[in-house]
C-alpha cells in the first residue's frame, strides 16, 4: 500500500517522464511528432496493400478484401505492444542502474513509466488503425469496446511477467538473453499471422495452452468477424496474469534493496 | 524537524562462491545460505540533532559514500536502522537524469520532480533557479550544448531551490568555477543558519572546521572517532601519515582541547616554545611584536633526510601560516643517531587578537604524508593581545599606509572637466 502512495506522490514525475520519453524520440527530427504517425501508417499500408491487393491473401471462410489485412494488424499490433513492453520491462532496472544507485525515489515508478509509454505508442498506432477500419467500412460497431477489458488483461499479464523477469534479470543476466529467444518461438506459437485452424489438431490443443493465444484470438475475433469474444476462454490468462503480478510484486519487494547492490 | 538518528548501522554485500550458488540458494528450498557476507560498514551509531552541522571524514574506501547512500535511502542497510525526520536533499550526484536533448528549463522541471517537488512548486521557484545558476539565455537551450560547469550550476540550483530540513553534501563534487564554488558554499552555510541540518563529507579541513559543529571519522568501515572538528581532523591527518610501527595518541590538554601526537619515532621533539626578542618564553604576545619559534629536536635513529614543518592555526584550527625547512631551502641530510637540532624561526607576530596554536612535524620531503617521524598538534598555544595598535578585526595585522584626499563638489567637477580636456 505504501508503495502505491509513493507512486501517487510521484505522479507528476511519472507523467513528465512519459511525456519526455515520447518527445525524446523526435526532438531532433525536423518533422517532429509527425514521425509517430508515419511509422505505424506505413506498416498498416504495407499489410493492407501487399496482402489484400498484391498477394490477394484471403482468410478461409471470410469473403472480404481486407479480412486478412485486418487479421494481421489486429494480431501484430497487439503482439507488438506485448513484446515492446516485455523487453523494456526485463531490462528496465539494468538500464536505469545509475539512477537507481544514486537517487532515492519510488523505484516502482520505472516499470509504470515503461508501461505507460508503450501504451501511448500503441494508442497512436491503434487509433490510426481504427480510422482505417472506419474508412474501409470494416468497423465492427459496439463490439469494438470489448477491446478495452482484453487490453487490460494483456497489460496485467505483461506487467506481472515483465517485472518478474526484470527483477530476475538483475541477478541472473541469462534471463534477458533467454527470453529474447523465447519470444521468437512464442511469436510463432501464437496465431498472430496464421489462423489457428490451419494447424493440425494436436498442435491446436497445444497452442491453446499458450496464454497469449486467448488474447490475440479475442482481438482478431472482435476486429475481423465483429463477434463478441468468448469471455470464458479468457479466464485462464486472467488468472495467470494475476499470479504473475503477485509473484512480480513479491520478488520486487523482497529484492529491491539487494538489487541496488547487484547493479 | 531535520534530525538523523543512525543506530547500529551496517552494510554487507553478499558474496557467492560461484555464479550457480545464488541460483541454488534461490531455487532449492532448505538448502541453507550459500553466501558469505563482506562487511563494508559495521556498527555505526550517531545522531545529528536538528540544526546541527556534522562532517564525515575518512580515507577512500572507508565507507563514507555507502553511509550517505543508506542515509539518503538508495541503499538498504544490512543491519541497524536510519531514522530521519524532515525533507532531505542530497547533493551527491548532481545532474543525474539530465537529458541532453531537452532544454535546461525542461530538465530543471524533471530533476525537481525526481527530488519530490511538485510541478507548481518548481514553476514558482524557476525564476530563482535561473537567477542562481546564472546561465542566462542558455536556460532555454538543450543541455547538450552546456559546458559541464553550466550543467553543475543548474543542477545545484535545482537541488537547493527549496531549503530542505536536512542537506547532505558530498563535497568531493566541486561545483563549477571558484566563483560558483564560493556561491554554492555560501548557500549551504546560509541554509545552516536558517536551521537546516547539514551532513557534509569532505576532505577539506577548512570546510569541515569552518562549517561543522562536530565531525565523525570513519576508518575501515567503523566509526573510529567522533568529536570536535579540529580534534577529528588532526587525528585524521595523523592517520593519513600512519605507517607500520607508528603510533597515534591523543591527550587532553590543560585547556580542555585534544592534542594529537603521532609518528614513527625516528626523530622526536624535545622542546618547543615561543620566545620574545629578549629570548624569554612568552604566552601573551602583543600585535606586531617580533617573536621566535624555538624548536629542539632529537634524532633517535640515523636518518637520510629530515624536514621540520610548522603551522600556526587560529582558535578554530584554520591554518594561518605554515611552512617547512624543505620550502625554506634548509633540510638536513645524513643525520646520525643522537644528534640534536635547534631551530629558530623569527618573524613579526602580525596576527589579530585571539588565541593561536602551533603544530609541528618532523618528516621527510615536502609533506608529512610520506614519512612522519613525529607530529605534534597544539605544541604551543599563545594569545595575541592588542596593546598599542588601535582597533582592527581579523586574524592578520596588515597595517595600511593611508592616503585620502578630499575634494569639494565644485572642485571635483572642475577636475573632471580638466581631465576630459
Amino acid at each position: 500500500m505504501r508503495m502505491f502512495l509513493a507512486l501517487w506522490a510521484y505522479r507528476g514525475f511519472i507523467f513528465e517522464s512519459v511525456k519526455r520519453e515520447f518527445q525524446s524520440q523526435y526532438t531532433n527530427a525536423l518533422l517532429g511528432a509527425v514521425w509517430t504517425i508515419i511509422r505505424p501508417l506505413s506498416m498498416i499500408v504495407v499489410y493492407t496493400v501487399i496482402f489484400s491487393q498484391i498477394m490477394q491473401a484471403k482468410l478461409p471462410g471470410i469473403d472480404s478484401k481486407f479480412a486478412y489485412s485486418i487479421y494481421l494488424c489486429a494480431g501484430v499490433l497487439t503482439w507488438g505492444l506485448f513484446t515492446e513492453t516485455l523487453s523494456r520491462l526485463q531490462n528496465i532496472f539494468l538500464e536505469q542502474a545509475n539512477v537507481l544507485k544514486k537517487i532515492s525515489f519510488p523505484r516502482f515508478s520505472l516499470p509504470v513509466i515503461v508501461v505507460a509509454n508503450a501504451l501511448v505508442n500503441f494508442l497512436i498506432i491503434f487509433s490510426l488503425f481504427t480510422i482505417f477500419l472506419i474508412f474501409s467500412g470494416s468497423f465492427p460497431g459496439m463490439v469494438y469496446f470489448a477491446l478495452i477489458p482484453i487490453l487490460f488483461i494483456q497489460t496485467l499479464f505483461t506487467v506481472g511477467l515483465g517485472v518478474t523477469l526484470g527483477v530476475l534479470n538483475v541477478f541472473f543476466r541469462d534471463v534477458g538473453q533467454f527470453f529474447t529467444v523465447v519470444l521468437q518461438f512464442w511469436f510463432w506459437l501464437t496465431p498472430v499471422v496464421y489462423p489457428i485452424t490451419i494447424l493440425p489438431q494436436s498442435m491446436q490443443t497445444a497452442v491453446h495452452y499458450n496464454p497469449m493465444t486467448a488474447l490475440i484470438t479475442a482481438y482478431q475475433q472482435i476486429l475481423v468477424t465483429g463477434q463478441w469474444p468468448n469471455w470464458s476462454s479468457l479466464w485462464p490468462v486472467s488468472a495467470i496474469a494475476v499470479l504473475f503480478c503477485l509473484i512480480g510484486l513479491r520478488l520486487f519487494r523482497q529484492h529491491a534493496g539487494e538489487m541496488v547492490d547487484e547493479l | 524537524m531535520g534530525s538523523i538518528v543512525v543506530s547500529g548501522l551496517g552494510k554487507a554485500y553478499k558474496q557467492y562462491a560461484n555464479r550457480w550458488s545464488r541460483l541454488a540458494e534461490w531455487l532449492i528450498p532448505g538448502s541453507g545460505i550459500r553466501h558469505t557476507l563482506k562487511w563494508v560498514l559495521q556498527d555505526i551509531s550517531f545522531e545529528v540533532r536538528p540544526g546541527e552541522a556534522v562532517g564525515i571524514v575518512g580515507i577512500n574506501g572507508a565507507g563514507k559514500s555507502t553511509l550517505l547512500k543508506m542515509i539518503t535511502g538508495t541503499t538498504q542497510p544490512t543491519s541497524g536502522s536510519v531514522n530521519i525526520t524532515g525533507r532531505v536533499a542530497a547533493l551527491l550526484e548532481l545532474g543525474m537524469g539530465f537529458h541532453p536533448d531537452f532544454t535546461g528549463r525542461q530538465n530543471a522541471i524533471m530533476a525537481g520532480q525526481l527530488l519530490g517537488l511538485s510541478a507548481a512548486e518548481i514553476e514558482q521557484l524557476m525564476p530563482e533557479i535561473e537567477a542562481f545558476a546564472e546561465i542566462g539565455e542558455y536556460i532555454d537551450q538543450p543541455v547538450r550544448v552546456y559546458s559541464s560547469g553550466m550543467q553543475m550550476r543548474l543542477a545545484f540550483s535545482v537541488a537547493t531551490a527549496k531549503r530542505p530540513d536536512i542537506l547532505i553534501v558530498d563535497e568531493a563534487l566541486s561545483v563549477g568555477d571558484a566563483y560558483f564554488q564560493h556561491k554554492s558554499f555560501d548557500r549551504i552555510r546560509e541554509f545552516g543558519r536558517q536551521g537546516t541540518t547539514l551532513l557534509i563529507v569532505s576532505h577539506d579541513k577548512g570546510s569541515i572546521q569552518g562549517i561543522c559543529d562536530r565531525a565523525i571519522l570513519l576508518d575501515a568501515g567503523r566509526l573510529s572517532m567522533e568529536g570536535e572538528p579540529e580534534a577529528v581532523m588532526n587525528y585524521y591527518n595523523a592517520l593519513l601519515a600512519e605507517r607500520e610501527n607508528q603510533t597515534v595518541n591523543q591527550y587532553l590538554t590543560d585547556a580542555g582541547k585534544v592534542q594529537t601526537v603521532s609518528g614513527s619515532g625516528e626523530a622526536s621533539f624535545s622542546d618547543i616554545a615561543i620566545l620574545n626578542d629578549q629570548g624569554e618564553r612568552v604566552e601573551a604576545i602583543s600585535v606586531g611584536q617580533p617573536v621566535t619559534l624555538y624548536v629542539e629536536a632529537e634524532v633517535k635513529q640515523a636518518l637520510s633526510e629530515l624536514v621540520l614543518g610548522y603551522v600556526i592555526k587560529d582558535r578554530l584550527g584554520q591554518p594561518i601560516y605554515g611552512t617547512n625547512t624543505h620550502h625554506l631551502g634548509n633540510k638536513l641530510i645524513q643525520l646520525k643517531a643522537g644528534a640534536q637540532i635547534k631551530y629558530r624561526f623569527s618573524f613579526p607576530a602580525n596576527l589579530g587578537v585571539g588565541s593561536y596554536s602551533v603544530s609541528v612535524a618532523l618528516h621527510t620531503a615536502d609533506t608529512h604524508i610520506a614519512k612522519n617521524f613525529e607530529w605534534r598538534d597544539l605544541a604551543v598555544v599563545f594569545n595575541m593581545v592588542n596593546v598599542d595598535k588601535g582597533n582592527f578585526v581579523g586574524v592578520a595585522w596588515l597595517p595600511p599606509v593611508m592616503e585620502c584626499s578630499l575634494l569639494e563638489a565644485s572642485q571635483a567637477k572642475n577636475d573632471r572637466a580638466e581631465f576630459v580636456k
